[in-house]
């Protein structure tokens, strides 16, 4: 029985799954889930994952959450390329670091950007008030300003010559913004070559299909129903009201 | 040939990923040097610790040359570079999946979530002089059993530990999340009998290490309740 991958190419910890998976070809079930339609409350999906969360993958009774042990479990049992995970402590290391950081800073900040431009103001009928979407914007060009001088520095890839997880995530989060019309590599020719750099390791047509339906996600938002999404309104009361 | 130097870790042990990383140094009995910071009073902007990490945070590890941050690697490197107990981070895949899950997950629940309360009762007033703010601390305190409820139902469930049966790299840093709003003298364990038998199981496996560790912890706890 294949690897059951449960994604919704909407998040961006889903596309990296999604990504790796796929170029190292990596035999698997595509378990769609839509969040925007709320797929992650049905009774089956809790039993994969009991957070409700996404990305989620099941091989055979065993399963597991979080896209970053995800993928670490991929690399080991499909004995992927060494490059995406080297075995050199330093190296292993130095994507390990990146992977830690990510969490708090350019996957939140990003993250952010998506609710503040596009979701909020369909769900909330209201945009979120000036001085924080100020702030979401100022977050976000820190944490893309430590990607750039801390991680990247003078390297094609975040831990050396070759890809690896790290340029995965980094990638996934970075354009999340940007599908909600905020483009981060204007202005940014470090990030857009390295971006440029790591579409063409991934081969543009796995990474363009991958980020289809984020880069189409405004469109998509304007085309739902906001009385049927008003589930996700105590969560943005919480982070922005 | 060089010797090899013992790997130096920089720290502040009222931070927690720092105190996870000491004592699992100790706990495993790996030669080290420990690096005092203090962060209040600003051991960590020194245009010298700056160079050695720009980010201006700690913990940060170097081990003869090479400069490592985020206590979550550091703890990995050191458990995979030296001869340690499997338990902490197992070399079976899928025990070893479920480490890194909870690691992850840490990150943007347990983490933030604990250390919330202790910089709302502990380090704003510190800074400003006002009291904690009674409604944000509420806020947060919610929101942290929330998480400590996950931990229970979702990783620790029926396990002795939060991946198994033995503890890990887990463990140490979820153990030292939770400690930290004792600073400020609180308790969030109280009403909490699974995590408190947990903690007590967690607390045994690292024997000394621990109270050694939270040695700082234990001092700001007893001040703090001296002012309540």
């Amino acid at each position: 029985m294949p690897l059951e991958l449960y994604l919704d190419l909407f998040s961006q910890p889903c596309r990296s799954v999604y990504i790796f998976a796929k170029k190292n070809n990596i035999p698997f079930d595509f378990k769609k889930i839509s969040l925007m339609e709320g797929d992650h409350y049905g009774e089956d999906f809790g039993k994969v994952n009991m957070m409700r969360k996404v990305p989620a993958m099941r091989d055979g009774e065993f399963c597991l959450a979080e896209s970053v042990a995800m993928m670490i479990y991929m690399v080991e049992k499909f004995k992927t390329p060494d490059y995406w995970y080297p075995a050199d402590l330093h190296k292993r290391a130095r994507v390990n670091e990146y992977l830690s950081w990510q969490h708090m800073s350019i996957r939140m900040h990003g993250s952010k950007m998506f609710w503040v431009k596009v979701l909020i103001p369909k769900i909330m009928g209201r945009e979120v008030p000036q001085e924080k979407r100020d702030a979401a914007i100022e977050d976000l060009d820190e944490s893309l300003k430590w990607l750039e001088e801390k991680f990247l520095q003078d390297g094609p890839f975040i831990a050396g010559d070759h890809i690896s997880l790290a340029d995965l995530v980094a990638i996934v989060e970075v354009y999340q913004p940007v599908g909600a019309g905020v483009d981060v590599f204007e202005g940014r020719p470090k990030l857009s070559a390295w971006r440029d750099r790591v579409r063409q390791e991934i081969g543009p047509e796995l990474f363009d299909e991958a980020h289809q339906g984020i880069m189409g996600a405004i469109e998509v938002v304007k085309t739902l129903d906001s009385s049927k999404m008003q589930a996700f309104r105590p969560r943005i009361q919480k982070m922005f009201f | 040939m060089a010797t090899r130097k013992a790997v130096e870790v920089y720290l502040d042990l009222l931070s927690q990923p720092c105190r996870a990383v000491q004592i699992f140094l100790r706990s495993t009995t790996i030669p080290h040097t420990v690096k005092p910071v203090a962060l209040r009073r600003g051991e960590n902007k020194t245009s010298e610790f700056t160079k050695l990490n720009p980010m201006q945070k700690v913990p940060v590890m170097v081990d003869n040359g090479f400069v490592l941050t985020e206590s979550d690697a550091i703890l990995k490197y050191l458990a995979t570079n030296y001869d340690v107990p499997d338990h902490w981070y197992p070399r079976h895949p899928e025990r070893r999946a479920k480490v890194n899950e909870y690691t992850a997950w840490h990150q943007t629940n347990t983490r933030p979530h604990a250390a919330k309360v202790f910089i709302l009762e502990v380090l704003m007033p510190r800074m400003t002089g006002q009291p904690a703010e009674p409604t944000r601390v509420q806020k947060a305190l919610v929101e942290l059993s929330g998480t400590l409820d996950k931990l229970e139902d979702m990783f620790l469930k029926r396990q002795p530990f939060l991946c198994g049966d033995d503890i890990s790299l887990a463990d140490l840093l979820a153990v030292c999340e939770i400690m930290q709003p004792l600073g400020g003298g609180r308790d969030i364990l109280q009403d909490r009998p699974k995590l408190l038998s947990w903690k007590s199981r967690v607390q045994s496996a690292l024997k000394d290490s621990f109270d050694e560790g939270h040695a700082v912890l234990y001092r700001l706890r007893d001040r703090s309740k001296a002012k309540l």
